[in-house]
């Protein structure tokens, strides 16, 4: 495993420049990921997205790899095209056998958890030799922070709303990374921009395998989530430490918690600095916020009888 | 002229040799009644080693066509296969693949769309697709389709093309009937389609490029579009080179439209696909009668042949046009109106009539098509007064 100083040597595929936001963790996720992919060829693609729309302006780009976008709802299938052209090609002989190159799918929630997912499932299905890199920031962003089934319970959404009939998203979040894991490919693993040598680990070993991966990344949105852009890695580590987003990895069907967490702080930690879940901290949603709490609690009892105990 | 093989066999037995033939590097392509058989050759002739084709069998037809849109962005050549509501669920895709210039081919088994489900054969599903850019190919018989896919790839691929096409043969009539064909041997067709040269392909590393960019109010978007009719306004001479270039390995003609007894015709049937077929045949024996019908079939429906269609009606006395799809709403079907919109600029515009025929799959008899030739002998001696629109043989 590389140092950060070894780590930042390597070639920064995403160039500045981009129109993301500041404190965006889109962009954090992308250049964590990529960085180690170290001297490889990559060839990334991207679902429709804020990822997309803003370091692909034409006639600019921000990737210095070749990258391809096509629609919102087939990053992975789009990947998995590439990937096949990569040996089908080989096998024609018009690409050298030993060459080497690294595919990366990149979507947000919604192109993953929602639009996306069946492609997702294929391509994962099909054995492609690709990395698909999910930025989890809970909401469409790009369209208008609109909720989606990673939406966490009781987040305000612009289809979400918090009125007296209803304070935010009713549902439970869709446990994507576990789906993922069922698809019993090579590697599986959650992983946040704020634990960025867990992150980069997780990334070189998704690389490695042959083989599909799937990362899931944490990847705070200041503007939908009603946060200081100087928070989004804050917030990133508090949903860590609070246990809403367990680090961990699932490699050949075995789950392992790659941070542990000691003492699992509260997780009103998380929620009361951001303010799509202000309202929760009325008086009156005491049951619900309760409820958040013991959802999160149930989620964690699980994953760590699913973790091997070293 | 090479030599050649006759075979006995289904269009889309036809169109998988067709398919092993062009050496495609990608297939990506999902099952789909009446198109499955095809997929389903593919397959074999994966399994058996005979090709390097790497095949991608995807959980849907949208995922099938984005498949296709990276492996051929990635710099592959790359073939693909489906209908009715496989090419509906495409339908996005499309319009992505066409407008990233990507020459994909893919062979459409006509089929209806839903609902009340269908798989049978009609037009529906192409004629919903006709705006997207896609070069648009139909075949009568199973030696057409077979022909069709392989010229497909050249008109495709062309520098001055560059778009995608769509091979399109009509389900179960031509897809699974038995019909005679002639097929031209594997060096023959390899040395027709020649080896693919990708621009920008995103497997050249060394040279990196971005596909598929953002170009949104104030960029380029109107340009590009643009660019994309140009690109189908040269399509159209693309196609008739390389339709004569065909000609002369196969012997077998190949027109943008193709007239049977348009030469001294006063009237006539147009008609796209495997009805021209009847059409024929009865136009024929209404000819050994004395009446002087002809038939006009569109093989290459985009580019739209307007001029040649305008030169082939010309002086007619009627005219009736055959649609197998409908454009609910409109005074007409989708063929009728772009015929009468061709007839326009004629001094003398000869009445249009039009006849809605064969919707899922419905028989289209003979006696079918003679009562047509009837209608339209009573227009063209104004003993009939043109009903605007028929639906042919409804119950």
């Amino acid at each position: 495993m590389p140092s950060l100083k070894e780590l930042t040597k390597n070639k920064d595929l995403l160039a500045g420049g981009h129109r993301l936001c500041g404190g965006c963790g889109a962009s954090i996720a992308v250049r964590q990921v990529l960085l180690t992919a170290g001297d490889a060829d990559v060839v990334t693609s991207c679902a429709t997205s804020c990822l997309e729309v803003s370091t692909s302006i034409y006639p600019y780009t921000s990737w210095k790899n070749s990258f391809i976008h096509s629609a919102f709802e087939n990053s992975a299938a789009t990947m998995s095209g590439v990937e096949a052209a990569f040996k089908g090609l080989k096998r024609a002989g018009k690409i050298p056998a030993d060459k080497k190159m690294k595919f990366v799918a990149f979507g947000g929630d919604g192109g993953t958890y929602d639009i996306g997912l069946q492609s997702l499932s294929g391509a994962m299905e099909r054995g492609h030799d690709m990395v698909y890199v999910c930025y989890d920031n809970g909401a469409y962003m790009n369209t208008g922070i609109q909720r989606s089934s990673a939406t966490p319970k009781g987040a305000w959404a612009t289809t979400a709303e918090v009125g007296p009939a209803q304070q935010g998203k009713i549902q439970r979040r869709k446990d994507l990374t576990q789906i993922m894991a069922a698809h019993n490919i090579p590697y599986v693993a959650q992983a946040s921009i704020s634990h960025w040598k867990d992150l980069t680990s997780k990334a070189e070993k998704a690389f490695s395998v042959e083989g599909p991966a799937f990362l899931n990344v944490f990847a705070p949105c200041p503007r939908g989530w009603r946060i200081p852009s100087s928070q989004s890695i804050e917030i990133a580590k508090l949903a860590v430490q609070t246990g809403f987003w367990p680090l961990y990895e699932v490699e050949d069907g075995v789950f392992r918690q790659t941070v542990r967490v000691a003492n699992r702080k509260p997780l009103e930690d998380f929620l009361k600095p951001q303010g799509r879940f202000k309202h929760l901290f009325t008086p009156g949603n005491e049951a619900l916020l309760a409820e958040i709490q013991s959802d999160v609690d149930k989620a964690w009892d699980d994953l760590i009888g699913r973790c091997a105990t070293e | 002229m090479a030599e050649q093989k006759l075979v006995a066999t289904t269009g889309n037995a036809l169109v998988a040799e067709a398919f092993r033939q062009i050496r495609p590097d990608v297939v990506a392509a999902y099952p789909i009644t009446p198109q499955s058989s095809i997929v389903e050759d593919i397959a074999k002739h994966v399994a058996s080693g005979r090709v390097h084709t790497n095949y991608v069998t995807t959980e849907s037809e949208h995922s099938a066509m984005s498949a296709c849109i990276g492996a051929s962005a990635a710099g592959a050549r790359v073939a693909t296969a489906t209908c009715g509501p496989g090419l509906a669920m495409m339908w996005e895709m499309l319009y992505i693949a066409s407008g990233m210039r990507l020459p994909i081919v893919m062979a459409n088994t006509n089929r209806a769309l839903s609902a009340p489900i269908n798989i049978h054969c009609d037009h529906s599903d192409v004629m919903g697709a006709r705006d997207s850019s896609w070069i648009t190919l139909f075949a009568e018989t199973a030696q057409e389709a077979y022909d069709n896919t392989i010229m497909a790839v050249r008109i495709a691929e062309h520098p001055d093309v560059l778009l995608p096409v769509m091979s399109c043969l009509d389900g179960f009539i031509t897809t699974h009937a038995v019909d005679r064909a002639c097929m031209l041997d594997d060096e023959t067709v390899a040395e027709f389609v020649g080896e693919y040269v990708p621009v920008n392909a995103l497997l050249d590393t060394e040279n990196p490029s971005s596909h598929g960019n953002f170009s949104g109010l104030g960029g380029l978007y109107f340009e590009f579009k643009a660019q994309q009719r140009a690109a189908m306004a040269r399509a159209s001479s693309v196609v008739a080179e390389v339709g004569e270039r065909f000609a002369a390995i196969s012997g077998r003609s190949f027109g943008m439209v193709e007239g049977w007894g348009m030469e001294d015709a006063e009237t006539a049937i147009v008609v796209i696909g495997s009805s021209a077929g009847n059409v024929r045949h009865v136009a024929r024996q209404l000819r050994a009668k004395g009446q002087k019908v002809g038939v006009l079939k569109i093989r290459c429906f985009r580019p739209f042949p307007v001029e040649e269609i305008r030169s082939a009606l010309r002086g007619l006395k009627a005219i009736a046009v055959l649609d197998r799809s409908d454009s609910f709403g409109a005074e007409g079907g989708p063929l009728y109106l772009e015929i009468r919109s061709a007839l326009y600029d004629l001094q003398e515009r000869p009445p249009v009539v039009n006849y809605v025929y064969g919707l899922g799959g419905a028989d289209v008899k003979l006696d079918l098509i003679e009562r047509v030739y009837s209608d339209l002998s009573g227009i063209a001696v104004d003993a009939v007064e043109p009903a605007p629109l028929t639906y042919l043989g409804i119950r």
